[in-house]
């Protein structure tokens, strides 16, 4: 175990001293009240702006706490905001893929269907939002498992291809975060697959996923593995939303 | 192959929008500039013509450059506009004239009041299809007119120059005060009070009303067919279509046939329903408008209702009452509970509109008990925009003969999946939302792709529209009933809470007083017409009215069990003349019996068990339902033939 690590301790202290002053200090005051180099005191509180939790003030170039860390105990995603920042882009990557689209996100140890967007081909479709899927057995599923390890899998198994060891379900998480992509093969449902890509917001937090799924012989290819056209559309659609929630270098 | 595209540009009341479609009617690229508003009085809004076509010479490129296409890529363009803002500008210059009026804007309230009162003014609903509001160009362009000096006699040469935004824009576009074209569009035209529905041209008879230069006007095209070509900003593109904003949002929702309606689910709310090649005039307080003409095929028209506050009760629930953080944020707390919980929210922030039109209206929250939370608030607040697009849907049904079958949606308030559900219940129709969420844009590139042959015909476009989710109805009748009727008992406690200035106010607002107070005046009108030197036809005009309106307000407001006996046709005999003694003892039978029945009956049960309160705030409703009857000029032998047998006594 490493012992505490400098800088973090650094930066906390700022954080309490602006918070306990009433107006705005400059870098010099700082630094002084720390007895920290001035040139230290600077590049923290460079790296404190830029996620967001000091802001600068532009005339007198003095810093004071941010708004991101004002809302840091309620930045929790709602599940009707993240569909209706989502639904242009859904719509586009079911226009584009010709498949029905799902955004799921992670409710009690399942994926809760935020929203769906049917297969434009007019068929007979119901809406499924708001039913559960399973963590492990669907693509959307196995990337908010990949990206939150407060998650856990009741490995139930659906098909004779559901994985159903912790050590598989591992394996397959982390290979999802080394793709940045989840497949799923007739995991769920026989003849069923789906392709999805995480959606992420402020600070790069993965807060949902994206997908696409339909009958396996069109979502992948001859070996089993992503059709390269659709996975690249479900890729684009999850950054174009990523980048509406405020994730800037997905 | 080379790829091409139809451009559209949506100058909407906030922004421009410029988007390239593909030849499936997919968005290629979107670019959006706001403009500012300015506000230099209460009540006045208004737009810089010139800063909107500063911004459309620069999305235009830029939407070009976003997809890096060419002028030669681009098959046609599509114009969808906010309608009925009012644009004068000098022939020679380019200028325009002050800032443009914006369709929001009610400066022309009391001018209308003056016109009502005017003769002829009884025809412009029947001639244009609209009835005096603040809305429309025509009053605007007349109050332009008689405040500026000189600007009359300018407006007559033809130097000056009247357009709605497409108007304007295609002016600017193909060439502006070197030969630029100055036209409008049918459904454009339709909402200036100035076009005579039926023959789709400038009415003489109109333009004497409001005292409009015909000089001044824009030629009538069809919605689809090629103005001209631009030869500013990007030149060598073909001008192929124009649409007000709704109409463009009907036609990219592809309500081609009648019975076809949508809804555009926004701020507002507009409902429009295709009733084919003839225009029905609305008796429920629906407006009619061109809903589009092709080429030169016969014009489409429309039932228009539109529902002042729907996402804007939303916004006043998170910016007013701060229960939520963002919009959507309503949906999660109202799935907090189950139901509204017996609560009910009438949003009549400034009066109800279609189909009720009481101005003197203003909102409430009913139904609170101490079992109410914030999440049965929330649940009101999406309830009340279904329960608004029912009444809607209900007085156009009843207009047009149509049922409707589907509802197509869309709209930002489209991804609440609770009020889409809510819809569909309270309607008892599935509600449907189709892919390209950006209905106004695509319905003015599907208008210019068809006029330049892109796209063959509308049974093309419509293989374009795809259904993106369902919303299908699952509540049990009963319960809508009973919940539909509470919600109407929730409207009825709004009317007349603004009083009307003590002048007007009729002797006594309990209702009893108000019902008896009516019934004398019958009597004593019936007493007069006795007298053969009476002046008949004044007094009987008086009759007629006052009958009608007491009707109406009774039906609506008292809403009796036992309605009475019909009057119409004896009415009518009055009205018409022939054999009068013998139409007017009809009639006075017919009065008597109602005087009768009701003062021995209803009156004393009234008195019985209805308390002193209830009984004046019944009796405001009531005299404010009538004073709107009698100021829609209820008693003409038109309305009462056309109501008919509906009218009980």
């Amino acid at each position: 175990m490493p012992g505490p690590i400098q800088s973090i301790e650094r930066a906390a202290a700022i954080l309490r001293l602006l918070a306990r002053g009433s107006g705005r200090l400059g870098v010099g005051e700082i630094a002084e009240s720390l007895e920290l180099a001035k040139g230290t005191a600077h590049g923290i509180l460079r790296t404190l702006q830029g996620v967001g939790f000091v802001e600068q003030d532009r005339d007198s170039g003095k810093y004071q706490l941010g708004a991101a860390l004002l809302h840091l105990g309620t930045s929790y995603l709602d599940v009707n905001e993240l569909r209706s920042r989502a639904i242009n882009w859904a719509d586009a990557l079911a226009s584009r893929s010709g498949e029905a689209v799902r955004i799921g996100a992670p409710l009690e140890g399942r994926v809760l269907v935020v929203h769906h967007v049917f297969r434009p081909d007019d068929s007979l479709q119901s809406l499924d939002v708001g039913t559960l899927l399973p963590l492990h057995a669907t693509a959307l599923g196995k990337v908010l498992l990949a990206y939150d390890t407060t998650l856990k899998a009741a490995p139930e198994p659906y098909t004779r291809r559901t994985l159903v060891t912790q050590t598989a379900i591992k394996r397959a998480c982390a290979k999802v975060r080394e793709a940045g992509w989840a497949v799923e093969n007739g995991e769920m449902i026989s003849g069923e697959a789906g392709i999805a890509a995480p959606i992420r917001g402020h600070g790069g937090i993965v807060v949902g996923a994206i997908g696409v799924s339909g009958a396996v012989e069109r979502i992948c290819e001859p070996d089993g593995g992503p059709s390269p056209r659709l996975l690249s559309h479900v890729r684009d659609a999850a950054r174009a939303v990523s980048r509406d929630l405020g994730a800037s270098r997905w | 192959m080379v790829q091409r595209y139809v451009m559209s540009i949506d100058q909407g009341t906030t922004s421009t929008r410029c988007i390239l479609f593909d030849a499936r009617g997919r968005l290629v690229s979107v670019v959006q500039r706001e403009h500012q508003q300015h506000f230099p009085r209460p009540g006045w809004v208004e737009h810089d013509a010139t800063e909107i076509w500063r911004n459309v010479s620069r999305i235009v490129p830029q939407a070009l450059a976003d997809a890096g296409a060419t002028a030669e890529q681009v098959v046609g363009l599509g114009i969808a506009n906010q309608r009925e803002t009012t644009v004068l500008w000098d022939r020679r210059t380019g200028n325009p004239v002050g800032r443009a009026i914006v369709w929001q804007d009610t400066r022309t309230d009391a001018m209308l009041e003056q016109l009502a009162r005017e003769p002829g003014a009884d025809r412009v609903r029947q001639l244009c299809g609209l009835p005096l509001a603040t809305y429309f160009s025509a009053p605007r362009i007349r109050w332009l007119l008689e405040r500026t000096p000189g600007l009359r006699e300018r407006a007559e040469r033809g130097d000056v120059l009247f357009g709605t935004i497409e108007s304007w824009l295609i002016w600017n576009l193909t060439g502006g005060a070197e030969g630029g074209v100055h036209v409008t569009d049918v459904t454009n035209a339709s909402r200036t009070m100035l076009m005579n529905l039926r023959t789709l041209s400038w009415d003489d008879e109109l333009l004497d009303f409001f005292d409009v230069p015909r000089a001044m006007l824009p030629e009538i095209r069809s919605s689809t067919e090629v103005y001209g070509t631009t030869s500013r900003v990007v030149p060598g593109i073909r001008i192929a279509a124009a649409l007000g904003d709704q109409q463009a949002a009907l036609f990219g929702q592809t309500c081609f046939a009648p019975g076809e309606a949508k809804c555009t689910y926004g701020t507002g709310s507009f409902l429009l329903l295709n009733t084919g090649p003839t225009p029905v005039l609305s008796t429920h307080g629906m407006l009619t408008t061109v809903g589009f003409k092709i080429g030169d095929e016969p014009a489409v028209y429309a039932l228009e209702g539109s529902i002042a506050v729907t996402g804007s009760l939303v916004q006043w629930f998170r910016d007013g009452l701060e229960l939520i953080g963002s919009a959507p944020e309503i949906e999660t707390l109202a799935r907090t509970v189950e139901d509204n919980g017996g609560c009910y929210i009438v949003p009549a922030f400034s009066g109800l509109f279609a189909p009720h039109w009481h101005s003197e209206a203003r909102g409430v929250i009913a139904g609170l008990t101490s079992y109410i939370t914030k999440g049965h608030l929330a649940r009101a607040v999406l309830e009340a925009t279904g329960w608004q697009t029912r009444e809607v849907v209900d007085a156009m049904n009843a207009d047009s003969g149509l049922a409707l079958t589907t509802l197509k949606v869309d709209g930002g308030m489209t991804a609440d999946n609770l009020l889409m559900q809510c819809i569909a219940d309270v309607l008892d129709v599935p509600v449907v939302r189709p892919m390209v969420a950006e209905t106004v844009s695509l319905g003015a590139a599907y208008a210019a792709g068809l006029s330049v042959g892109y796209w063959p015909d509308l049974e093309g476009l419509r293989r374009n529209w795809h259904r993106a989710g369902q919303w299908l109805p699952a509540m049990d009748p009963a319960r809508r009933d009973s919940e539909y009727a509470h919600w109407r008992q929730a409207v009825e406690l709004t009317f007349g809470w603004m009083r009307p200035a003590p002048a007007a106010a009729a002797p006594g607002s309990d209702l009893v007083e108000v019902l008896l107070a009516d019934h004398r005046r019958f009597e004593q009108l019936l007493r007069d017409l006795r007298n053969t030197e009476a002046d008949r036809p004044a007094l009987v005009a008086e009759l007629s009215s006052l009958l009608v309106a007491h009707a109406t307000a009774t039906e609506r407001i008292v809403r009796p069990a036992d309605p009475g006996g019909t009057f119409a046709e004896d009415l009518l005999a009055v009205l018409d003349g022939n054999d009068f003694e013998k139409a007017l003892l009809r009639l006075e039978n017919v009065v008597d019996a109602h005087v009768r029945g009701e003062e021995r009956g209803l009156l004393n049960e009234l008195r019985r068990t209805t308390s002193t309160s209830d009984r004046t705030g019944l009796g405001r409703a009531f005299v404010a339902e009538r004073r709107r009857q009698l100021d829609l000029d209820c008693g003409n032998a038109a309305h009462v033939r056309e109501l008919g047998d509906r009218l009980k006594l």
